[in-house]
């Protein structure tokens, strides 16, 4: 149907443009609206819940909102003002507060977290502060000489508003010299550089290990017949739907020095009774039984690849005359890329992540990145420098989720 | 895979040997899991096989660490086995507490899911859903973000957060209640956590579904309402039923989350286990360890069970 | 709409679960915690009918300062340790407790006289006195046996590993002492930072031995497994494995670390008045003598030593085993509860910062 001016319209007489844009539009949104609800649900239980938690690694309020008098100070007086007989009064003013209000271990503990040492400064000072008579300076510095250091005066200028780098500068084992530039903290006192290089290096272990045991298996179970694959695909499934925590404790049982791993080789003369292996609290136990758990996830990316590789390809490689050898590198492992980026990637990604296993095999040299973060929130209670180690580490996370988006698509996670 | 019969000595060897490298994967597999079915037996209170357990010596074998699973926790295990006996069992005993705690919580978190991810995969699966890639990546993000950060962000946010729900404290009225260290904190935690895994597999299985069919079915006379209950539902359901055994497991296998939001009235089998296993890992704790294996091994024989039907349902044969 | 009205229903039972009169009671876990089930939490519930919730954890500090400024306090009594009384005193988080709600000894002593000097804090009231000792499995060392807190450091001497706290507090003193210092000065050496180093080098001969553990009750099992053939660990829960366990287990009380473990009420604790009422019972002379009868911790009140007898098995005298006897007192560490109170964030920095390297 066409009008006068040629142009399509339905039945109604409306442009048919028009009308099937409208359409659409409505289709568009049906079906966002069938997605809105779950949308909305993982928003608000999920997304705000991390970014509140994130917003923490910059956003520190304990001595800002304790120490009202010193901040309308360092507010009157930039940075490099001489500490004068004003900033002891404010200093003065704010501890006999903080003794009053009990928040000198909390303003002390803050300022503790960029001057070592500086938290016991505080609650002395404060259990005296009512005595203080001016000149406040001479009185203060007669009952803690180290409160003319001008580290501490730096460090309470810095944390005078809640918006800081601070905690960050401390996930990067970075502090600031007495001059106020940024330097790396002394020998022996870097902790999370050290951390987080020992979580890439042991995700990429656990990775290739994945790879390397996953590889041949997937191979095997593509080309056995169906009904034989199946059979062995029971075997991968099996421990992908096992309890984390069983696996973990199977672990535990086989590798304890007391266990059935150090018994079996005790009984076959390996080693000797006093010679048993340490397994387990160490990062040799935390690669065994994560490379275990996680294992199923390269086995099946790469066998649903493997299943569509025809295997004529690599009998006319051998009757070309290519060797196995050769027809296998240059005609096989190409066209199992795909499953190899699919698997190693998700098992990188979810390695970095991990927290049950190296709590509980892990031992001292076996922990993770994510158990230093459990000790922040749990044991030490700065919950900035964990929300800040959490940042980073959800950085790199992200952009290896985004690499395998690139690479894999999200949309083609397989479970099963 | 049979070898081809020209093939050379070095070959076949090569074969054989990667038959045998294929077996001790497998055996690395499975051995660690089906290990403890037989420890769980020992009449000692050791994680290694007795000598008498290996000469299967029926006195080496007992059910003593299932007795005491029983019991632990009651205030009268030495009692009579009669009706006291199991309602002391059923009101006090620490892993009946557990059980149905991870039970209840398993249950509406995977209702949660299953119902909001299904209808979301019904969407994401439509060819004009706009920002369907941002869109996927968010939902799938629980899956990826390390659990360590979900449980924190969780913590301060529902240590904040209170819903309004109702209590009998006083007389009924309806009362402001933390989320944190209540039933629908770790319910909503769990819901989000297994949401990637129904999205996946409802997407999964939507993938396969022939459109035609809907409308063939309302050129037939159906209304969108019919035909989804009546076309769609039936075919996507073993699909949406083994998205939901994800969900469950996820939640039945969730300890981080519980560790952090959860107060003493929500403890649930896995968080029980994680005391277990860092205190003293008695015999006790490879009983649950068996118990949750055969429990997996159920879930699997019926997740395959569902994927087989699905694809015969979809026309796809198995290879 | 059936889901929606089971959710109804479920969340209205929970509600109603609830709503019973009962205290959440967070402690040590272990044979600890079952002491303090039997010497106080029973008779409390069969004296008032309030049910109570014992609750573990590994340093029960920890989690009521996280509720307390997470604002979200579901605890209303923890078990802690000295120097964290006084510090989360310091920073306001805990109740204040006045000394005049305690009872008085039988005698009519008032109880500020009768509890032994710092048992009763501003905010906390001692139960009990304990100790973190050496122990070694007696079946490893059957010709020279180890005795001194140097042993434990002796590698060579004293092969296999060891447990070991995996803390600053307790770590560092008991490496000073073992290096040499006496008990009683261990503080003043380690408030300087040669100090400090002195004690993480002593630490540095065994790091490659160590098995690190957190909660109190894993150090008698990695003792029972083998795992380790020496550890630290708290003296009640040594007890516990040699007395009630018959494992071969042995205590060196030679710098032994003294520290008292006392009752807190957080602020903002849901059940408050109830929670006064069972810190006032479960310190009274008789609870506390009651609860020695089943660990081997010294009760904080003079009058209840009296009444310390028999363990539950009707045999052990209680006395030898008690870390007060003073055949026990070797060189002991009495913790400083205000040194830790200021120095527990950095010492603990520099301890992981040396854990990780």
């Amino acid at each position: 149907m066409t009008d006068a001016t040629g142009q399509l319209t339905t039945a109604d007489g409306k442009p048919l443009k028009a009308a099937l844009a409208a359409s659409l539009a409505t289709r568009r949104r049906r079906a966002f609206l069938l997605v809105a609800p779950l949308f909305l649900f993982i928003l608000v239980s999920f997304i705000v819940p991390i970014g509140q938690m994130l917003y923490q690694s910059f956003y520190n309020d304990t001595f800002s909102a304790t120490a009202p008098n010193l901040v309308q100070w360092f507010d009157e007086h930039p940075a490099g003002s001489e500490i004068d007989e004003s900033a002891y009064a404010a200093l003065a003013a704010d501890l006999a507060l903080m003794k009053q209000e009990k928040t000198a271990g909390a303003a002390g503990t803050r300022i503790n977290y960029d001057v070592s040492g500086s938290r016991s400064m505080f609650t002395s000072t404060a259990r005296k502060a009512d005595k203080f008579e001016p000149p406040f300076k001479e009185a203060i510095l007669a009952e803690e000489k180290k409160w003319d250091d001008p580290i501490i005066w730096r460090a309470m200028r810095s944390a005078s508003s809640p918006f800081t780098f601070d905690f960050y500068l401390a996930a990067l084992d970075l502090t600031r010299d007495d001059s106020g530039s940024i330097v790396p903290v002394a020998e022996g006192q870097a902790i999370y550089k050290t951390l987080f290089w020992r979580t890439l290096s042991m995700s990429i272990e656990i990775t290739a290990l994945c790879l390397l045991l996953g590889f041949p298996i997937a191979h095997l179970l593509a080309v056995l017949p169906m009904r034989k694959a199946m059979l062995l695909m029971i075997l991968v499934l099996l421990p992908f739907w096992t309890s984390l925590l069983v696996r973990t404790t199977s672990w535990m049982v086989l590798l304890q020095s007391q266990g059935v791993l150090n018994d079996l080789m005790v009984w076959m003369g390996l080693i000797g009774d006093d010679g048993r292996i340490q397994m387990m609290y160490n990062q040799t136990g935390t690669i065994v039984a994560m490379t275990h758990i996680l294992l199923p996830f390269t086995v099946l990316p790469l066998y649903s690849v493997m299943k569509t590789i025809p295997p004529s390809y690599v009998r006319a490689a051998r009757s070309l005359g290519a060797t196995s050898w050769t027809a296998f590198r240059r005609v096989y492992l190409p066209q199992t890329l795909p499953g190899i980026g699919a698997g190693g990637l998700l098992v990188f990604i979810l390695a970095m992540g991990y927290y049950i296993t190296p709590a509980l095999v892990g031992g001292a040299d076996g922990q993770m990145i994510s158990n230093m973060i459990a000790f922040h929130m749990q044991k030490s209670l700065n919950w900035s420098l964990a929300a800040a180690l959490a940042a980073m580490l959800l950085a790199i996370v992200l952009i290896f989720f985004w690499i395998y988006d690139r690479l894999v698509g999200i949309d083609k996670m397989k479970l099963g | 895979m049979a070898l081809p019969t020209y093939a050379s000595p070095l070959e076949k060897a090569w074969h054989y040997s990667y038959l045998v490298i294929c077996g001790l994967i497998f055996l690395f597999l499975i051995a660690p899991i089906v290990i403890v079915i037989p420890l769980s037996f020992n009449a000692e209170p050791y994680f290694t096989f007795t000598e008498k357990m290996l000469t299967l010596d029926p006195e080496g074998y007992s059910m003593r660490w299932y007795d005491s699973l029983l019991t632990f926790g009651m205030q009268n295990p030495e009692s009579e086995r009669g009706a006291s006996f199991w309602s002391d069992f059923w009101g006090n005993a620490t892993w009946m507490q557990v059980t149905k705690n991870s039970i209840i919580i398993g249950f509406f978190a995977t209702i949660l899911s299953t119902a909001l991810g299904t209808i979301a995969a019904l969407g994401l699966t439509r060819p004009e859903m706009p920002y369907r890639k941002q869109i996927t990546a968010v939902l799938i993000s629980p899956m990826i973000v390390p659990i360590i950060i979900s449980a924190t962000g969780m913590f301060f946010f529902y240590s904040w957060m209170k819903l309004p729900m109702p209590s009998f404290e006083g007389g009924f009225h309806i009362e402001w209640t933390r989320l944190a260290g209540s039933y629908l904190g770790i319910i909503l935690a769990h819901a989000a956590l297994g949401i990637p895994f129904v999205i996946i597999t409802v997407t999964a299985t939507l993938s396969g579904f022939d459109q035609s069919l809907v409308r063939a079915a309302a050129s037939l006379g159906a209304n969108p309402r019919t035909a989804f209950f009546k076309v769609v539902m039936p075919l996507i359901m073993p699909g949406v039923v083994s998205g939901a055994l994800f969900a469950f497991v996820t939640s039945f296998d969730e300890v981080v989350a519980v560790l952090f939001i959860a107060d003493h009235t929500q403890q649930t089998i896995p968080r029980q286990m994680w005391n277990g296993i860092r205190e003293q890992i008695s015999p006790a704790i490879l009983a649950v360890a068996t118990i949750l294996v055969l429990i997996s091994i159920l879930l699997l024989t019926t997740v395959e069970l569902l994927r087989r039907r699905s694809e015969r349902l979809r026309g796809v044969s198995p290879q | 709409m059936k889901k929606a009205m089971m959710l109804t229903t479920a969340l209205i039972a929970t509600g109603f679960a609830a709503s019973a009169q009962e205290l959440n009671v967070v402690s040590w876990g272990g044979a600890y915690t079952v002491s303090q089930v039997e010497a106080y939490h029973k008779p409390f519930t069969e004296m008032t009918g309030i049910k109570v919730n014992s609750i573990d954890a590994d340093n029960p500090a920890t989690p009521l300062k996280a509720q307390v400024e997470a604002g979200n306090v579901s605890i209303d009594l923890a078990d802690i340790e000295l120097s964290d009384a006084i510090r989360l005193c310091d920073e306001g988080l805990l109740e204040e407790i006045d000394p005049a709600m305690l009872p008085a000894a039988p005698d009519g002593t008032p109880a500020a006289d009768d509890f032994v000097p710092g048992a009763i804090q501003d905010c906390a009231v001692a139960n009990i006195v304990w100790a973190t000792v050496v122990a070694y499995d007696a079946s490893k060392f059957p010709d020279n046996p180890p005795s001194t807190l140097a042993d434990f450091f002796d590698t060579e001497k004293f092969p296999g590993k060891r447990g070991l706290l995996k803390a600053a507090k307790r770590s560092l003193e008991m490496a000073l002492v073992a290096d040499g210092v006496p008990g009683s000065e261990v503080y003043e050496v380690l408030g300087t930072e040669e100090g400090v180093a002195r004690a993480l080098a002593k630490l540095d001969t065994i790091k490659d031995s160590v098995v690190w553990w957190e909660a109190g009750a894993q150090p008698p099992q990695l003792l029972a497994d083998g795992e380790v053939v020496m550890t630290t660990g708290y003296n009640g829960r040594i007890f516990n494995a040699m007395i009630a366990e018959n494992k071969p287990f042995n205590i060196i009380w030679d710098g032994a670390y003294m520290d008292y473990d006392l009752w807190a009420i957080p602020k903002g604790a849901p059940h408050l008045e109830d929670a006064k009422k069972f810190l006032a019972f479960s310190t009274d002379t008789q609870r506390l003598a009651d609860q020695a009868k089943y660990i081997s911790y010294g009760p904080a009140r003079k009058s209840s030593s009296a009444l310390v007898g028999l363990y539950q098995d009707g045999k052990t005298e209680m006395a030898p085993h008690m870390p007060t006897n003073p055949d026990n007192l070797i060189n002991p560490i009495w913790t400083d509860p205000t040194f830790w109170a200021d120095h527990d964030v950095e010492l603990s920095e520099k301890f992981n910062a040396w854990l990780a390297n």
